[in-house]
């Protein structure tokens, strides 16, 4: 059985609890076991590297250093903490001098790192793990007709582009038609959809959400698929401001691991698709 | 004041040396005690003349040497003064003048490296001393050398034809010597047979080459050979021995006229498959001729497309209309030898492959194209006959220039490919004078810098074409604006103004890069010669000795040595053509004697030496199982000699006895 | 119409700042800029700065330090890294962005009415706080010192979170909050800013305008 750690990061915590619900459910299903990396702490994502580096670091290795004590890989599944944990290895490799106070750091609380953690995303292990012909073995119910457009945001291809095409990744596509739905042509796949700036500079925010949103529509696509949780939060959450400011375009948005999970024929609660705000009911049922 | 002893034995036996020290003016006398040294010398075994003189590369000076060498009988010359790289070989002359081998000579060098660096002297003289001693010491085991002579074979080789290879074979041939032009294509006339206009003339490309092109081809002294290319090269600087792969077109060439019924008689109806000429924009069938103006003016069958080929059963309507009965589908690849005595090589370049720059959509857009296939676009007898028209048919309303494609880039190819911002200026000079669009050239600097550049800048700013300074960050479809429905949007910084602007657009066209050919690698180990890190071939010196390389006899001219224009590759050209007629015309090489040579008796066959020569001078003889070294490709760098593990290579004016004398001499106190 | 000089003196650069820039993590290759543009041109929020990314690389490579640190630019990167990774120099963009926001913080000068600073001078205490960020609690306090009429006009969004239960109103926590905070605490000394709390204080003590 294939065994990783998991680490959740505060948002599939929170408002990405839905990513954490189909990621853990699709992932039992597939007998892979995710085992939570215990105590794990906040990675910093973009906000704590504004204020500090090295004490960024060290609370990303924390982290790193807890999981270093199983030889195991770390699944990460939010982009910005997939992106975080994988620059502060490579950091730390990069510049012996800030690699020396974070280790020092570290050792003070009786903490070891040495950097041997891999750090891996959910669609890597489902393609190059797990393989598209063990999964296409597992799908039930695969969702004939639905139309999608493939949305993977920014942090997950930039700027390290470890598991897929940095322009026109295809691995979540690919998991997409695996469960029997069709991709649409969609060029704004690494498009991206101002992270945090939604919360703080609405004005920004939702013109980048209202332009991703709009051209899926456009393209023929009933959902957006995404794989990060602030992009699904930037997508869902603000189509009622969006519909006031520029025109409705109402189109729920979904984790690939519910797609995946749908077409395994997981039931939705366990997916968590009651959570979307804008319902994905009708559109599921073909409607 | 000099010293001097008349007699043999009063140099003990040892040969007779004449030992001379320059004052260089100040230069040396300046800082070293010139007397001192040469009384110290005088004083040294075998020394039988010490003198000091103020200029001995002048007149006097070496008249001195001759007369001494005559009257005291000088067995062995030093000469302490300046650097060998100035002046050994004028004192060599002088001494072969006065009858004395010219390699029984050892130079000092006192100037740069002792009185040029030194701020005292006491130490300065005493270091002179301990050089002019090792001299005298290594001088002894001098032994009698000879320049070799090897004749040079006046044939050449011209490899490519370009422009470049076009233009040195017609010099050579005009000055009388006879050429083997080696083309790889059915045609020459390289990439400059696919431009529409040159810049900054804009004389039409085919108008100015073709006549060069019928000019080969009629020439009595050039031997073209088209669809062919160099197998082997074996020898050495005036000693060439090249085989020649003659690939087979299925028609003979000695009999075929140009007339192209066959074509039209071909059982395919229509031209069906891409054209590499069109740059895959237009179609041929699989019996073609690249363009009619191609020289040879021959057709040739591709046996990829060609039903016979491809089934044995075609009623081969070509060869039967042929009333020169020039069809022969059963030609063979033919291997030639030919002898020369140099070789030029003007291989030219490679375009970037722009699908390399996924955000601009190359491949992925019907809008979007590179630069030579807006050639052949906008060319008369090109796909589209000259209009400018969008891959279904319509007319772009607007097309924007992308520059530096492929340049500039560290991900892609740092250099600068010096020619595209001139023929993005020239396209979109073309493109708005055949359609009307409204251009944008999307640059970063405008490099303008030949004859008549500026101007032809000027003139396209006076066209009203936009100049944006700043590189796009893509090419995309998906559209903010209502203008933008259906087109190609381009997202640049106008970085003069200081915005972000997105420009929409019918037809991009990517001003692609220059870049050295695929085979580079294979073509320059073919040759023997070297490449530089960014993949072109090494010139002997970037500034001084741009067409020539590191191997003698090969010389290199156009693009494939570095990106450039037409004039500068002409001009290269030429250079190459008359450094070729410099090494012709001198009807014989003379090599450095400071060679190596394997002692048989020693070798013991172990083959070590063979893999280290860098200039691949070593061969084994199976026959004796001796290494054997051809003197002539040696440069005397020594490494086989270091390596050889029984000592049996010896190199000639750096043997044992020399080289331990002189450390012994620099030693001793 | 009131006139403006705008001429700069050499006297106004800062001599060191370029240099300083370079020696950072990311600013190794800022000398290599060719002005290009593609950084702007690929930036998603280039049209919303004050000055685009290309231009405030000049910025800060000429020594206009004042400018480059008191800019809206910096504290608009998303970090999407789509200019690192377009750039034909290799010059780590998002890094010099980071490089630029710490500085900002240290020597005081951002833009007052920003919420983005708050943000990260809140998101950094919630951390040293609890280890985890909470994000409900995290928006409601940036809106309550920031903007309290956009607070108001998120109840929508808010009730939509609650009906969706992706909203919880406990901090989360780690067990081993002291482990963290010795980490931390144990590279107080290493980093520009000597105590996260000391620069951040001067955040706090000021009037933040909504």
């Amino acid at each position: 059985m294939m065994k990783y750690l998991y680490y959740p990061g505060c948002s599939l915590k929170g408002t990405g609890k839905a990513y954490e619900e189909s990621l853990l459910a699709v992932f039992r299903a597939l007998d892979v076991e995710l085992r939570e990396i215990e105590d794990w702490n906040c990675c910093g994502a973009t906000a704590y590297m504004s204020v500090e580096e090295s004490k960024s670091y060290a609370l990303a290795s924390r982290n790193l250093a807890i999981a270093e004590r199983e030889n195991l890989d770390v699944v990460a599944p939010c982009s910005a903490c997939y992106l975080v944990l994988n620059k502060t290895q490579k950091s730390l490799q990069e510049h012996p001098d800030i690699r020396r106070h974070v280790t020092q750091a570290l050792k003070a609380a009786g903490l070891d790192y040495k950097g041997t953690a891999r750090v891996r995303h959910p669609l890597d292990v489902l393609i190059n793990d797990v393989g598209l012909e063990e999964i296409a073995r597992r799908i039930k119910s695969p969702l004939q007709g639905r139309k999608f457009a493939p949305y993977y945001g920014c942090q997950i291809v930039r700027p390290y582009a470890s598991f897929d095409d940095q322009y026109n990744p295809e691995t979540m596509d690919k998991i997409i038609k695996a469960a029997g739905a069709e991709c649409v042509p969609y060029p704004l796949k690494t498009h991206c959809c101002g992270g945090s700036l939604t919360g703080t500079l609405p004005e920004i925010g939702l013109r980048l959400a209202y332009i991703i949103i709009k051209e899926a529509k456009k393209r023929g696509a009933e959902a957006i698929v995404t794989l990060c949780p602030l992009c699904q939060f930037n997508l869902d959450g603000y189509q009622g401001q969006i519909a006031g400011k520029y025109e409705r375009v109402d189109l729920p948005v979904l984790y690939f691991t519910q797609v995946l999970g749908l077409a395994m024929g997981l039931p939705a609660g366990e997916l968590g698709l009651q959570r979307g705000i804008i319902s994905a009911a009708a559109v599921l049922a073909g409607r | 004041m000099t010293d001097i002893k008349e007699r043999r034995n009063d140099t003990d036996g040892l040969p007779r040396i004449g030992f001379y020290i320059c004052h260089c003016g100040t230069n040396i006398a300046g800082m070293i005690d010139v007397a001192e040294v040469r009384e110290y010398v005088a004083a040294l075994p075998g020394v039988a003349v010490s003198r000091d003189y103020k200029y001995m590369c002048s007149d006097p000076g070496q008249e001195l040497i001759g007369a001494d060498i005559k009257e005291h009988k000088l067995e062995r010359l030093v000469v302490a003064a300046c650097s060998p790289n100035l002046h050994e070989e004028t004192f060599r002359k002088a001494a072969a003048r006065a009858g004395l081998n010219p390699f029984y000579f050892q130079m000092v060098n006192i100037r740069e490296h002792v009185s040029w660096v030194h701020e005292d002297k006491i130490s300065a003289t005493e270091k002179a001393k301990d050089l002019a001693r090792a001299a005298v010491y290594r001088v002894r085991f001098h032994k009698p050398l000879d320049k070799q002579s090897v004749p040079v074979d006046p044939n050449v080789l011209v490899v490519g034809g370009g422009i470049a290879g076009i233009h040195a074979a017609l010099t050579l041939a005009n000055a009388g010597k006879k050429v083997t032009l080696v083309e790889r294509e059915a045609t020459i006339g390289g990439h400059m047979a696919m431009f529409d206009k040159t810049f900054p003339t804009l004389d039409c490309a085919a108008c100015i080459l073709t006549p060069k092109m019928s000019a080969v081809k009629s020439h009595p002294n050039i031997t073209l050979w088209t669809y062919s290319e160099v197998a082997k090269v074996d020898g050495y600087v005036g000693n060439y021995k090249v085989t020649v792969k003659r690939k087979p077109r299925y028609v003979k060439e000695d009999l075929c006229v140009g007339c192209m019924e066959c074509i039209e008689a071909c059982v395919f109806k229509e031209p069906k498959f891409a054209d590499w000429f069109n740059q895959g924009l237009g179609k041929r069938k699989p019996v073609y001729i690249d363009f009619p103006q191609a020289t040879p003016k021959v057709v040739l069958i591709d046996p990829e497309t060609c039903i016979q080929f491809k089934t044995g059963k075609c009623k081969k309507s070509c060869a039967e209309v042929c009333d020169r009965k020039a069809f022969d589908f059963n030609q063979k690849e033919e291997f030639k030898d030919i002898r020369v005595g140099a070789i030029i090589l003007a291989t030219g370049f490679k375009v970037y492959d722009a699908k390399r720059d996924p955000h601009y959509g190359y491949g992925r857009y019907p809008g979007v194209y590179t630069a030579l296939e807006i050639e052949r676009l906008v060319n008369a007898s090109g796909p589209t006959s000259g209009e400018v028209v969008l891959r279904d048919g319509r007319r772009p309303r607007a097309v924007g220039i992308i520059h530096c494609v492929g340049s500039r880039d560290e991900k892609t190819n740092k250099w600068c490919s010096r020619v595209c911002c001139m023929y993005s200026l020239k396209l979109a000079h073309l493109i708005k004078e055949h359609s009307g669009a409204e251009v944008y050239n999307f640059y970063i600097d405008v490099r303008a810098p030949g004859k008549a550049y500026e101007e032809f800048y000027d003139k396209l700013l006076s066209e009203g074409v936009h100049f944006i300074r700043g590189r796009v960050a893509e090419v995309t479809d998906w559209n903010m604006t209502p203008e933008e429905e259906g087109r190609l949007v381009l997202r640049v910084e106008d970085t003069l103004a200081g915005f972000v602007r997105r420009i929409p657009v019918d037809m991009v066209v990517l001003a692609t890069g220059l870049e050295p050919r695929a085979d580079a690698q294979e073509v320059r180990r073919l040759f023997n010669i070297g490449c530089g890190n960014e993949g072109f071939f090494q010139e002997r010196h970037p500034k001084l000795a741009p067409v020539n390389t590191f191997t003698d006899g090969i010389f290199i001219a156009g693009a494939c040595q570095a990106p450039k224009d037409i004039p500068d590759t002409v001009a290269q050209a030429g250079a190459a053509a008359a450094e070729a007629l410099a090494l012709i015309d001198a009807g014989h090489v003379e090599l450095e004697p400071n060679t190596a040579h394997v002692v048989e008796e020693e070798c013991c066959g172990c083959k070590s030496c063979v893999p280290l020569c860098p200039y691949s001078a070593i061969t084994f003889d199976e026959a004796k199982k001796k290494a054997v070294i051809n003197e002539v490709l040696c440069k005397g760098c020594g490494v086989c000699v270091a390596a050889c593990p029984s000592g049996s290579i010896r190199q000639n004016l750096f043997e044992d006895a020399e080289i331990f004398s002189e450390i012994e001499g620099v030693l001793a106190k | 119409m009131a006139l403006e000089q705008k001429i700069k003196y050499e006297a106004e650069r800062d001599r060191d700042f370029a240099q300083w820039v370079v020696t950072q993590t990311g600013g190794e290759n800022l000398r290599h800029c060719i002005q290009c543009g593609i950084c702007s041109a690929t930036c998603p929020l280039a049209l919303y700065m004050d000055y685009t990314p290309r231009r405030l690389i000049n910025l800060a490579r000429e020594g206009f330090k004042k400018e480059v640190l008191s800019s809206f630019t910096i504290w608009l990167c998303a970090s999407c890294y789509a200019c690192r990774v377009d750039c034909p120099k290799k010059i780590q963009v998002t890094d010099i962005m980071y490089v630029l926001k710490r500085r900002a913080i240290r020597d005081g000068v951002y833009p007052r009415r920003f919420p983005i600073p708050v943000l990260a001078r809140e998101f950094g205490r919630m951390v040293f706080t609890w280890g985890r960020v909470n994000e409900t609690l995290l928006v409601i306090d940036l809106f309550l010192r920031t903007n309290w009429f956009r607070f108001l006009s998120m109840t929508g969004l808010g009730l939509n979170l609650m009906r969706t239960g992706r909203m919880s109103f406990f901090p989360d926590s780690i067990r081993r909050r002291l482990e963290l905070r010795k980490v931390l605490a144990a590279l107080e000394s290493k980093d520009e800013f000597r105590d996260w709390a000391g620069p951040v204080a001067q955040l706090l003590d000021e009037e933040v305008e909504p």
